[in-house]
Formats: structure tokens, C-alpha cells, sequence
């Protein structure tokens, strides 16, 4: 699979009076073309920042201090070389907006405006990106609906009109507009219960199949993602600490903190689990961390943990691909991290 | 404004506190229901509804009794919606029940009415004996100290311009008035639920504090009334998924060691696994399938149960349905790609428009609980099929 969007060592930093948060550090992510990659982290963790400042769509007090974002769509490069997100000018961002990468926001309630109507809502992104016709521009914001399953009848209703599922999807039709080649999702199901949340997500999968996008996925929720994703990254405190197929994380997790996240929920089926949670709290993100920023809550941690660099390593031990399953932790290995009560 | 016409269906062996129900004229046949089209109500139900045991009756003596709560709101223009529908259940000290369904089930109205925040249009709720009898502030405040609440969100249950002692010390004063040392008692509560060092917190405003550490807030402050009954109203539901075990934990702790009698409202079914004695499934105001925790997640009777089970993300089925694109997921999983924009049925079974074995019996009369062993309990007419193991192991 060829690599559409490529973040290399991306850093964002918010100014603030008492001293530089640190929300994402040394970043490196790829997405495949067709792929859907999740990205997991605790609330803090830096996970909409990345996606934000990889997009520009961050302002200030937030600063990218270092990296580059390769965006490697046919329709803009035209086979030829990449193009750099990070340096563009303002033109240029407005033609790959929407039309090559599109966002579906966090929070359908709070992403849509309550005094217009949903047709209109989608009328301004098309018009703001397409030049179409009013007439087709009309009948576009209905085929929207229509893929995702929305009674074109409800065009003229008003945010508040619709259940949060209904909604949400109304933000998924609104990313779809312009055709775009990658699509980032923030949490597009947390507000939802588990039967829309799964509804959304079955949509998710097959429209992704059919117009052929790639997902990029943000979630809280490990679970969640451990179905829905080819690949998996796991982000906490600004880092990655491990990326891998779903199968890899959810088999032979590397690091200390995914198996801590992988044993904090409750399963349906098969045996019940003991759960054990991941104790403590994140670190400020203010600091600047030494080493490994899990160390205060890891039970493996050793003196030599505040040497390691953070950079994403191949997991030795377990077969695949060379290169395919990547951690952040040189101390544990996989057997270790899987161990029985590890965490207690 | 139309009227409800206010002509109660002759439906033999009614349940207790169905005749107000009758007041919204829910009879189960659709002339009845275009002339009626603002009714926005789920039909009486047929049948008398089965008496359950209750397997958290082993934990402790019993703490509260819901008995045949029926709430309905007026929505205005003659219109009204029946939130809840002849709800009856037990909550015995030391013992979990938990309330499982989906969003505008009736799940956190039930919780309203136990709280005495709302009044039951029917039915009682009966404490020591007694039934609650909420008419003023006085008698309000009375109950508050045996029964205490705490809300789905952290975020805005905390007023923030107090500080987290300004929060405890004021329930200490007003339901501890015999506690001298209210400093003490509010640095003993935090460090009941583990903010400690206690003087650290106590200073704090709720914007300095993470989501996980604001609930153990809402908890210290509910637990300040030195409370019987806690009604937890999704609790975790806001948080985190790595700081919600540690929080269920806190809460097992809580209850373990003050002997509390606990509701907690989720629509994590599987976090009801763990953490609760007994579940109870609502769907359209009604309580349609109950019984012991690990027995209702394993082997579920009902098809709105059925389907909840199927939607929750399964870690442990890689390459599932989800990413087949398969949308069919079991019996009910089927119908669930209209989820979002069917709501419960107004005449027959609420759930019937959804349920993909429903026949006619199911969209004409509304079943009542029927006992499947002397701890559980669905309302469906088709628990033959539903039940089946064939059904059940096609998730």
C-alpha cells in the first residue's frame, strides 16, 4: 500500500505563561492509502493536536516546532512528488481542505450550527469548495444524505431536530462533500450509545469501501478500535509508544501501557478477565520528562527508563513483517508485558 | 388541543399502577392510534407481570422498593410521553443493580423518580416500610440523607467558582449536624474516596482537577449525607475508558465497605457484567428483560438484549462483522441500521418495529414480564425463538 499522508517528527507546542505544554513530541505517522489507522490516547494525550497540527488547523497559543507533513494525493501531486502541508500558503491549504483531506469533527451537538438548517449547513461547504450551480449543489447535499442514510425529508430540519446519531452522521456527509482522499474522524461516536455507536461505525466501514478514503480514527476507546482499524498507534503524553496491526496490539502488545489499557476494559464474551486499570494520572505536560513519560505509573519501570529516547523501535520476538509492529519501551518485552498481574 | 380520551383498555389482570398509564389511551389498535396521533407513548402492557426474585437479596437487607413506577410527561398540545412503564424492582444493601438501555429508555427518569426529584405519576417508592412522601423542602432534605445521587457528568455537576471544600462542607453541615469538626469530616471524606493528601484538594477549583478526580468529588459529596442508597446515573459513561475501571473499583469499594445500596444507570452493558448482582434492561420506559449479571450477558433472552450484547465492541473478535461490512448482527442486529431513527413502537411490544422475529401478536398486544426461572424474567411473546440457543449463538 502506498502512503498517502506521512507525519514525520511533528511537534506542537501551546505558549503559555508558565511554560511550553509539550502536546505532541517527535511524532511519526503514516497512512496508507485505503487503510484505517486508529489513534488511542487518554484525554490530554495530544491526539486531536496531532491531527489538528498535521491539517494547520491549529492557532496560536499552539506552535509547530519541528516535522513535516507529506501529503502524497494523486490530484495534487500528480504522480510526482509530495507536497508539505506545513509549509503551504493560504491558497494551497484551501485546495487541499476538504477536498483532500476532510475532518469530521468532535462532537456532532456542539460542530453543527443550532439556528440553521441542516440543508444550509451543508450548502456552505459545498459552495465553499465545489463550484456547482445552486440547483446541484441542491440535489448534492441530498445524495450526501442518502449515503449515509439520512431521509433526504430531513433536509429542512434543524440540528436540534435530529438524535445525536442523526447528527453525527450529518458531520460524516458534510467530510464527504468534496470526494477527499483522507478523512479524519475526532471521536466521532464517544456522546453516542453502543447500538448507534456500532451502526455509525458499520457505516463508517462500508462508505470507506466503496469511495475508498483513508480513515484516520481518533478514540479513547481501545476496544472500539481493535475491531475498526488495520493499524493501530498508541499515543500518551504527547508520544506514540506503539503502533502495530490490530492483531499485533491486541496479541502481543509491547509496551507497559497499552497492556495496562488493554486490561481496563470490561469484555462481553468468553471468561471473565481480571481487570486491573492503570493506576496514577498522566504527567503535566509543562515538564520536560526524562526518559519514558510513563514511568511514574509503570510498574516495570528501572533506573536505565529515564535514558530511553522514545523513538519507535521494531518489537523483537513475535513473527511478521519486518518493521510492521513498532514500541517505544527497549526495556520490556512482549512476554513480559503480557504477564499475569504485571500491573497490580 | 386534543384531549386524551381517557378510556382505559379493558385488558384483564392489569398491573399494579397501569390504570394511569390508561390516561394516555394507549388502546392497541391503530384506528385508536391515528385518532391520537401526539400520543408518544408505548402500549399498556398484557399480562400480569411476573414476580422476580431478586439474586442480590443475598447481599443485604433491603434497602428500597420501586413499585410499579409509572411516569408520564406532558409535552404540551395534548401530547405526552410515558417514560416509564410499570417499573418494579428491588435495591438491597451492599448489592449493585444495574440499569442497562438506551439513550431516552427511561433509565435516568427512574432514577429521578427514586431520587424524589420527580413524582411518579403512579406507583410508589417505599423506604424502611414507608413510602417516600416528598411535598416539601424539609421532608426533601430528609430523604436526600438517605438517598443521595450522583450525575452522569462531572463537568457540569460542580459549580466552579466553589472549591472542593466549599462542596463537602456544606452537605457535612447540613446532614451531619452533629459533627463539631467539619474540617475532619471533610478531609476523612475525600480520603474515603482516595484525594489524598486531602489538604491539597481541598483548596482546589473544579477547572484544576481531571475528569476522574472531579467524580471522586461528586462521589465524596453525595457520600457526605451519609447515605443508604447511592443512584449512580452513568458515572463513567464521560470519563476515560483507562480511569473508568478505576472508578468502578472505587465505587465496589464504597460499597463493599459502607454497605450501600446501589443503582447504577449505564448503557455499557458490559461494565454491568462486572460490576453488578442483577440487570435490568429498559427499552421504551419498560423493564423488558432482568436477572442475574453474568446470566443475562451470556445467554440473553430477550432480542433488545440480544442486539445491545451484539453492539458492544468485542476486542476479542478481530476482523468481526464491522469490518466485513457485514451490518447484520444477530437477531435484532439486522434492524439496527435504522437505530437512530426508530423509536420504541406505540402500539404492541415497544421494540417490535426493530425486532426482526416479531409477528402480529407482537405488534398488537405489549408482553409483560414472564418468568423464565425464578431469578429472571422477559417481556416477549416470542421467547421460544428469541431464547433458543440456535438465536442466541448466531451473535
Amino acid at each position: 500500500m502506498a502512503p498517502i499522508l506521512e507525519i514525520d517528527d511533528l511537534s506542537v507546542a501551546y505558549r503559555s505563561a508558565g511554560g511550553d505544554v509539550h502536546a505532541v513530541e517527535h511524532v511519526n505517522l503514516t497512512l496508507n492509502a485505503g487503510e484505517v489507522v486508529g489513534l488511542c490516547g487518554e484525554s490530554g494525550s495530544g491526539k486531536s493536536t496531532l491531527a489538528y497540527g498535521a491539517t494547520r488547523l491549529l492557532r496560536p497559543p499552539a506552535l509547530i516546532t519541528s516535522g513535516s507533513v507529506r501529503y502524497r494525493g494523486r490530484r495534487i501531486t500528480h504522480g510526482g512528488d509530495p507536497v508539505d502541508v506545513l509549509t503551504m500558503n493560504h491558497k494551497e491549504l484551501a485546495r487541499i481542505r476538504w477536498h483532500e483531506v476532510a475532518i469530521v469533527f468532535q462532537s456532532a451537538m456542539n460542530a453543527l450550527n443550532p439556528v440553521l438548517r441542516v440543508q444550509d449547513q451543508i450548502l456552505d461547504a459545498i459552495t465553499a469548495h465545489l463550484k456547482l450551480p445552486k440547483h446541484e449543489a441542491r440535489e448534492k447535499a441530498a445524495t450526501l444524505l442518502d449515503l449515509v442514510g439520512i431521509p433526504r425529508s430531513r433536509l429542512r430540519a434543524f440540528p436540534h431536530e435530529l438524535s445525536g446519531g442523526m447528527r453525527q452522521r450529518v458531520m460524516i456527509a458534510m467530510a464527504l462533500a468534496a470526494d477527499p482522499e483522507v478523512v479524519i474522524m475526532d471521536e466521532p461516536t464517544t456522546a453516542l450509545d453502543v447500538v448507534v455507536q456500532r451502526d455509525i461505525l458499520a457505516q463508517i466501514v462500508e462508505l470507506k469501501e466503496t469511495l475508498g478514503f483513508s480513515v484516520l480514527f481518533i478514540t479513547h476507546d481501545l476496544s472500539l478500535l481493535l475491531e475498526l482499524a488495520d493499524r493501530i498507534a498508541v499515543m500518551y503524553a504527547g508520544r506514540l509508544l506503539e503502533t502495530g496491526s490490530a492483531s499485533a496490539i491486541m496479541r502481543e502488545a509491547a509496551h507497559p501501557y497499552t497492556q495496562g489499557l488493554l486490561h481496563s476494559f470490561p469484555s462481553l464474551h468468553g471468561p471473565r478477565r481480571e481487570l486491573v486499570g492503570i493506576p496514577g494520572t498522566p504527567p503535566d505536560l509543562r515538564d520536560t520528562l526524562p526518559g519514558c513519560p510513563f514511568i511514574p505509573r509503570c510498574s516495570f519501570s528501572i533506573p536505565a527508563c529515564t535514558e530511553v529516547d522514545m523513538s519507535l523501535a521494531p518489537v523483537t520476538g513475535p513473527p511478521g513483517p519486518p518493521g510492521s509492529h513498532l514500541t517505544a519501551c527497549p526495556i520490556v518485552t512482549p512476554e513480559e508485558a503480557s504477564q499475569e498481574g504485571v500491573l497490580s | 388541543m386534543t384531549e386524551p380520551t381517557g378510556n382505559v383498555p379493558a385488558v384483564g389482570g392489569m398491573a399494579p399502577g397501569a390504570a394511569a398509564g390508561g390516561l394516555i389511551s394507549s388502546e392497541p389498535t391503530v384506528t385508536e392510534q391515528s385518532a391520537a396521533p401526539a400520543v408518544n407513548a408505548t402500549a399498556e402492557q398484557v399480562g400480569e407481570a411476573a414476580v422476580v426474585e431478586s439474586v442480590a437479596a443475598a447481599r443485604g437487607p433491603l434497602a428500597m422498593e420501586a413499585i410499579g413506577l409509572n411516569k408520564v410527561f406532558k409535552l404540551g398540545r395534548g401530547a405526552f410521553l410515558q417514560a416509564v412503564r410499570d417499573v418494579s424492582f428491588n435495591l438491597y444493601q451492599g448489592a449493585v443493580i444495574a440499569l442497562v438501555g438506551e439513550s431516552g429508555s427511561g433509565k435516568s427518569t427512574v432514577a429521578k423518580l427514586l431520587a424524589g426529584q420527580e413524582r411518579p405519576t403512579s406507583g410508589q417508592v417505599v423506604v424502611d416500610g414507608k413510602p417516600i412522601n416528598v411535598r416539601n423542602t424539609r421532608s426533601f432534605r430528609e430523604y436526600k440523607s438517605h438517598v443521595q445521587y450522583v450525575f452522569q457528568d462531572p463537568f457540569s455537576s460542580l459549580n466552579p467558582v466553589h472549591t472542593v471544600g466549599f462542596d463537602l462542607t456544606r452537605p457535612v453541615k447540613l446532614h451531619q449536624p452533629g459533627v463539631k469538626d467539619t474540617e475532619a469530616a471533610v478531609t476523612a471524606l475525600l480520603e474515603q474516596v482516595r484525594l489524598t493528601p486531602a489538604a491539597q484538594f481541598v483548596v482546589k477549583y473544579p477547572h484544576e482537577l481531571s475528569g476522574g478526580q472531579r467524580q471522586r468529588v461528586s462521589f465524596a459529596r453525595a457520600l457526605a449525607a451519609q447515605p443508604t442508597v447511592l443512584l449512580a446515573d452513568e458515572p463513567v459513561s464521560m470519563l476515560d475508558v483507562s480511569i473508568r475501571l478505576e472508578m468502578l473499583n472505587l465505587l465496589d469499594d464504597l460499597r463493599s465497605r459502607l454497605s450501600l445500596a446501589l443503582l447504577y444507570i449505564t448503557h455499557d452493558i458490559a461494565s454491568a457484567r462486572y460490576f453488578a448482582d442483577e440487570v435490568l434492561v429498559m427499552y421504551g420506559g419498560q423493564i423488558v428483560e432482568r436477572g442475574p449479571a453474568e446470566d443475562v450477558t451470556q445467554h440473553p433472552a430477550h432480542p433488545y438484549t440480544q442486539l445491545l450484547i451484539a453492539s458492544a465492541p468485542d476486542p476479542d473478535n478481530l476482523g468481526s462483522s464491522l469490518k466485513a461490512g457485514n451490518v447484520v448482527i444477530g437477531p435484532g442486529g439486522a434492524i439496527a441500521g435504522k437505530a437512530g431513527n426508530v423509536g420504541p413502537a406505540s402500539v404492541g411490544c415497544p421494540f417490535s418495529n426493530r425486532c426482526p422475529i416479531a409477528d402480529d401478536k407482537c405488534r398488537r398486544d405489549n408482553p409483560a414480564l414472564q418468568l423464565l426461572t425464578p431469578v429472571r424474567a422477559a417481556a416477549c411473546w416470542r421467547l421460544d425463538v428469541a431464547a433458543s440457543p440456535q438465536a442466541s449463538g448466531s451473535i
